[in-house]
């Protein structure tokens, strides 16, 4: 971004030189690279996680079948490793017989989209509210403070499960409605951080020599924040990720045509006793994404900050 | 002691008008309340009968002072699907509620605390491997997946339990196991860290400096300090147990009132919706005050502040 299309007040621009930035980075990947071969659990973490974003992004590409593409002829079939299963349709079909595999490699698209941009959404507005309020303080911290402990002191699920029945379903509807709820979380981890970074050694001195609030902000808190707000981030996805397939095992998420593992969930739960694959499988992919997601969070705490193992509930 | 008790009180009163803000915008976010309640086939001539009826023609303000004002002495109309009072309906399928999450509670402290206190206490023991799988298990495993796989298993294979229902004492175990499975995770890890944490400190190190037997120790010392985190968490999860029973009761056919609220949305039955959220909101606040209480009460460094 060139100075001159936002011609920023002095001190708002990072003060780093591009090349410095550039060997850090590298430096860096070698440094995470390092710690991951160190730690088992999340290695599987980071690996699992790759998978699923892989997933997702090729989709297209790897799915067998059309997801949508239904054959009544071949419906019902059971996983290819039980009796009556065919290797052209290794998970099975289900009731109106598309093919579980492909639609269980789509799900994983809506999953991800919404615990994204969801996460996106809520860190967004929850980073700016929180700066706000560890920055300004008195009454303005008071008040958001307040805001905060009130969504915070909800019946969550409950809640998001009456917000999205009466908005109806669809994906966009699904993605704001976890982006402003779960906003509160990652505002309430940025204040708790920007009041510890405002006490510590370097923003004090930083203070004492003059620097403007633009370049305290930029230089020494924004920085200090990606850490703990990246794990916050990493956990939330994970909890979205979650309450997306809730929904829809109450018919509340995205619309019921697309493949998703929580409309899968609840479409096969009609036929649990006689085809239990249709609604098990489907969960088995949100444990997998689940876990990588979870150990992938707890290897970032781990590296990241141990302290914030008491911020979170 | 008394401020303490005092900012409890009146952080409850903002959540709860916090509450009552959120219930009476939630039915009026997709603009107009009587088009939402009333089925797609009604004409323009019943919905604008149906707006003043319910006197969603008057300034908003005013329509909240009136929701709220009734909400106070537990007024929140009619349901629109059985035609009676809200509030009554409510509190006839608490019980039911209540009993899943109490005994869904009782399973998860059981098995959760041993678990948490004798891994905390002795890292990398096999115990302590247990504790951090159950910990993690209770992190990814949606509880409405397991639902579904423990029905085909012990209801439908083994036939140990009813697949729903309220009708025999059986029919609790498998609802309120799967209901307690986050917290039990959430338990395990907490008991376990703060064990840790504690076994660490400088006064259990003279304890056993001292020549303290092990047992006193850990007993006298270590359980005591473990507890008080455990004390605020254990009354904020029967609270989450109480809104996250929604897809439970529902998996389950659980006579309850999160099977209540599933139902209530899907026919859009809004008095009764908003009822629903009021009172669970009003039960989680008061479990938050008593939990508050509970944690003066234990904890002499509030007690005395």
């Amino acid at each position: 971004m060139s100075e001159q299309t936002l011609t920023p007040p002095p001190g708002l621009v990072p003060a780093l030189p591009k090349s410095q930035a550039d060997s850090g980075l590298a430096g860096r990947v070698g440094q995470v690279a390092k710690l991951l071969s160190r730690d088992g659990a999340g290695l599987l973490g980071v690996i699992l996680f790759a998978l699923v974003v892989l997933t997702a992004v090729f989709a297209p590409v790897i799915s067998p079948y059309d997801p949508l593409k239904q054959n009544l002829r071949d419906s019902k079939l059971p996983p290819a490793w039980q009796e009556g299963g065919r290797w052209d349709h290794p998970l099975g079909t289900d009731n109106l017989g598309r093919d579980m595999l492909s639609r269980i490699l789509y799900g994983s698209r809506v999953s991800l989209t919404v615990g994204f941009f969801g996460v996106l959404i809520a860190g967004g507005i929850g980073l700016l509210v929180g700066l706000v309020a560890g920055y300004t303080g008195g009454r303005v911290d008071a008040v958001i403070m307040t805001l905060i402990n009130v969504v915070l002191a909800l019946p969550y699920l409950l809640f998001v499960v009456f917000i999205a029945g009466i908005l109806g379903r669809s994906l966009l509807n699904v993605i704001l409605i976890f982006g402003i709820t779960d906003s509160p979380m990652f505002a309430r981890v940025t204040r708790g951080e920007v009041l510890r970074l405002r006490e510590s050694g370097y923003v004090e001195s930083a203070v004492s020599i003059g620097a403007t609030r633009g370049r305290i902000l930029f230089d020494h808190i924004l920085p200090n924040l990606i850490g703990p707000l990246l794990t916050v981030a990493t956990f939330e996805m994970s909890a979205m990720i979650f309450y997306e397939a809730g929904l829809g095992f109450l018919g509340l998420s995205v619309p019921a045509s697309t493949p998703s593992w929580g409309n899968m969930l609840e479409a096969g739960r009609q036929y649990l006793v006689a085809y239990p694959w249709i609604s098990t499988l489907p969960g088995v992919a949100i444990v997998i994404t689940s876990l990588a997601m979870n150990l992938l969070g707890d290897w970032l705490r781990d590296i990241l900050d141990p302290k914030l193992r008491r911020a979170r509930k | 002691m008394q401020r303490y008790l005092i900012s409890s009180l009146t952080q409850a009163a903002v959540v709860l008008l916090g509450v009552l803000i959120l219930t009476f915008f939630m039915v009026r976010l997709t603009g107009d309340p009587a088009a939402a309640m009333l089925s797609r086939e009604a004409s323009p001539e019943q919905v604008a009968a149906f707006r003043l009826q319910m006197g969603f023609d008057r300034p908003l303000p005013i329509q909240f002072l009136d929701f709220a004002a009734r909400a106070f002495v537990g007024d929140f109309g009619n349901s629109l699907h059985y035609r009676l009072p809200a509030l009554p309906l409510v509190l006839e399928r608490l019980p039911a509620t209540v009993q899943l999450a109490g005994v869904a509670l009782i399973m998860a402290v059981v098995i959760a605390i041993p678990l948490g206190l004798v891994g905390g206490a002795t890292p990398g023991s096999p115990v302590d491997v247990i504790a951090r799988i159950i910990g993690l298990l209770g992190q990814t495993i949606p509880s409405f997946w397991l639902a579904l796989v423990m029905i085909i298993v012990f209801a439908v294979r083994l036939r140990w339990f009813p697949t729903s229902g309220r009708d025999t004492p059986l029919a609790i175990v498998m609802p309120a196991f799967v209901l307690s499975l986050g917290t039990m995770g959430r338990l395990v890890r907490l008991t376990r860290s703060s064990v840790l944490e504690i076994m660490g400190e400088d006064y259990i190190r003279t304890a056993r400096s001292k020549g303290l037997a092990p047992n006193v120790i850990f007993f006298r010392h270590a359980l005591k300090n473990a507890a008080i985190p455990l004390v605020s968490i254990i009354g904020i999860q029967f609270g989450y147990m109480l809104g996250g029973s929604v897809i439970i009761e529902s998996v389950f056919a659980w006579p309850g009132l999160g099977r209540m609220a599933a139902e209530s949305i899907s026919i859009r039955d809004f008095p009764l919706v908003q009822a629903i959220a009021f009172f669970t909101s009003v039960i989680v606040v008061a479990l938050t005050v008593m939990t508050d209480m509970a944690y003066a009460l234990i904890d002499p460094r509030i007690r005395y502040e």
